[in-house]
C-alpha cells in the first residue's frame, strides 16, 4: 500500500481537524499536506501535483464551494478527485457540493473504514483519469489532447492561418525491398522519433503519418507567433538530425537515408473530421494541396525542402532562400512561385 | 442534566467512552493525546470568537465559529458540548445559549485533561 500511496491534500480552517485527517491519511498510507483555507490550497494546486483532495465546506477567505468552482474553471484540475469532509448542515449543502464536481461527501467526524475506501476509490478514479489523458496525448499529440480537454469533441473546422508540412523518405519503396521488414521499421521508428521532435519542438503537430509519408501542420489547433518560420526550423531540424543519422548508416555499410519536404502557407480548414465514433483532427484546402505538391517536387527539382511564396514571405532575413521560379501544379490553375532552402542553415 | 459533585462520572457524562476509545484505537493514544492538547490551545480561541461575533451580532460569524467547537467535540466524543454548539449554529442564540456553551466547554475540557493526566 505504501508504495501506490496517494498525494492527498488536506484543506481545513481547523488544526484539530487538519491533525486528525493528516493522520488517518497517513495510516493509510498516502502522503499528507494541508492548506488551512481555500486561497491557500489553489495556491498549492498551482505549484505541485496532488493526487486527491479531502475539502472542508467552512472556511474564512475562500471556502469550499468556491474551491469547487475555482478546480472546475481550471482545466489542468477539472479531473482533481474531490472528497468533501465537513460537518456542515443541510442536505442542500451536500447536494451543492456534489453538483459542484464533489466526488463524494463525508460527514465529520470521518470514520475511517469510510475514508479508506473512498480515499481508495478516488485515487483510481485519478489513475484511470490520468492513463485515458496519457493514451489520447499518444494517439492525438498534446495540443490536440489538450482543444479536446479545453473545448470538448465536436465534429467540424474552423479557419485558421497555418503553415503545412509534408515530408517522405526519398526512395522508401527501393529501400523497404532490400530490407528486412524488421530493418524497415527500424528505420521508419527513428524517422517517426526525430519528425515528432523536430516538429512538436517548433509548436506544430503530427496530423497524418502513412508508411513514410507524415503530414504536420503549425498553427492549429494553438496558434504559434510565425508559422512559416516553425515549419521551416522544423523541416532543417529534422533534415540535420536525419543526416547525422544517415551517415552512421553509411559507415555501417547500410543504403543512405534522405528526405524531401514541402511547406506551404495560408488559410486551412483546421478541425475534428469523421464520425462520433471514429475521428481525426486534420486540416484540409488548397495550402495542405499545395504543401503535397510542393514535396512531390522536390524530387523533379532535386532539393530537400521547397516554399511557397507566402512562406518565404514569413521568414526571417537570416534564412538563405534560392528561387525557382515558377511551377505549374496539377490542380492549380495559376502557376506558382516557389523557392528552396537549404536543410542546414549555415 | 449533568451532575457537578462527582469527578468520574462527570468524565463519563461528558466524554462518550466509546467514542474516544475508538478514536484511540484508531490513530494511537500517543497522537490522541496530541490532538486533546491541541485542542485544549485552541478552544478557547474559538470560544472567545463566539462571544465576539455574539457582541457584535455577527450571525455568519458566529455560526462559524459555533460550527468549529461541534465539529471538533465530535472528534472526542463531546456530545453535550457538540449539541449546545450545533444549536447555536442551526438556531442562532436564544437566553443562555452562551452560557450552557460555557459551562458544557469547562466540563469537557476538565474531562479531557483528566485524560491526558491519567
Amino acid at each position: 500500500m505504501a508504495n501506490d500511496g496517494g498525494r492527498l491534500l488536506i484543506v481545513d480552517d481547523n488544526k484539530v481537524n487538519r491533525l486528525l485527517l493528516s493522520r488517518n491519511v497517513e495510516l493509510l498510507g498516502h502522503r499528507a499536506s494541508v492548506a488551512e483555507n481555500g486561497r491557500i490550497a489553489m495556491e498549492m494546486l498551482a505549484t505541485e501535483p496532488f493526487d486527491l483532495l479531502l475539502l472542508d465546506i467552512e472556511m474564512p477567505e475562500m471556502d469550499g464551494f468556491e474551491v469547487l468552482e475555482a478546480l472546475k474553471a481550471e482545466p489542468a484540475l477539472r479531473d482533481l478527485p474531490v472528497i468533501v469532509t465537513s460537518s456542515v448542515e443541510g442536505l442542500d449543502n451536500i447536494v451543492r457540493c456534489i453538483e459542484l464536481g464533489a466526488e463524494d461527501y463525508l460527514p465529520k467526524p470521518v470514520n475511517k473504514v469510510l475514508l479508506k475506501a473512498r480515499v481508495s476509490s478516488g485515487l483510481e478514479k485519478k489513475r484511470l483519469r490520468d492513463e485515458q489523458k496519457e493514451l489520447l496525448r499518444r494517439f492525438a499529440t498534446s495540443e490536440v489532447a489538450q482543444d479536446l480537454e479545453e473545448s470538448g469533441f465536436a465534429i467540424g473546422g474552423q479557419r485558421v492561418y497555418a503553415s503545412v508540412l509534408f515530408c517522405d523518405i526519398r526512395g522508401f519503396t527501393a529501400l523497404s525491398e532490400d530490407q528486412s521488414p524488421e530493418a524497415v521499421i527500424e528505420v521508419l521508428n527513428v524517422y517517426y522519433a526525430l519528425s515528432f521532435e523536430a516538429i512538436s519542438s517548433n509548436g506544430g503537430i503530427v496530423t497524418l503519418m502513412i508508411g513514410d509519408g507524415l503530414m504536420a501542420v503549425f498553427g492549429a489547433p494553438q496558434a504559434v507567433e510565425n508559422p512559416a518560420q516553425s515549419a521551416v526550423s522544423a523541416a532543417q531540424n529534422l533534415m540535420e538530425m536525419m543526416s547525422d543519422f544517415s551517415r552512421e548508416r553509411v559507415a555501417n555499410g547500410e543504403a543512405g537515408i534522405r528526405l524531401g519536404a514541402g511547406i506551404a502557407t495560408g488559410e486551412v480548414v483546421a478541425g475534428y473530421a469523421g464520425t462520433d465514433q471514429r475521428a481525426t483532427y486534420t486540416c484540409i484546402g488548397t495550402t495542405v494541396n499545395l504543401a503535397a505538391r510542393l514535396e512531390t517536387h522536390t524530387k523533379t527539382a532535386d532539393c530537400e525542402i521547397l516554399i511557397d511564396e507566402e512562406t518565404r514571405a514569413g521568414l526571417s532575413d537570416d534564412v538563405s532562400v534560392r528561387p525557382m521560379g515558377q511551377v505549374s501544379f496539377k490542380g492549380f490553375s495559376a502557376p506558382v512561385d516557389i523557392s528552396s532552402i537549404n536543410p542546414a542553415d549555415e | 442534566m449533568f451532575r457537578n459533585d462527582d469527578g468520574t462520572r462527570m468524565t463519563n457524562n461528558t466524554i462518550d467512552q466509546a467514542v474516544y476509545g475508538e478514536l484511540e484505537e484508531a490513530t494511537g493514544a500517543d497522537f490522541v493525546a496530541e490532538l486533546v492538547a491541541t485542542f485544549l490551545d485552541e478552544a478557547p480561541g474559538m470560544i472567545a470568537d463566539l462571544h465576539d461575533a455574539a457582541t457584535q451580532q455577527d450571525d455568519d460569524r458566529l455560526r462559524r465559529a459555533a460550527h468549529s467547537i461541534k465539529s471538533n467535540a465530535n472528534v472526542f466524543g463531546a456530545a453535550a458540548l457538540a449539541e449546545i454548539a450545533r444549536r447555536i449554529e442551526l438556531d442562532g442564540l436564544d437566553a443562555d445559549s452562551l452560557k450552557i456553551l460555557d459551562t458544557e466547554y469547562a466540563r469537557t475540557s476538565a474531562a479531557l485533561k483528566a485524560k491526558l493526566d491519567g
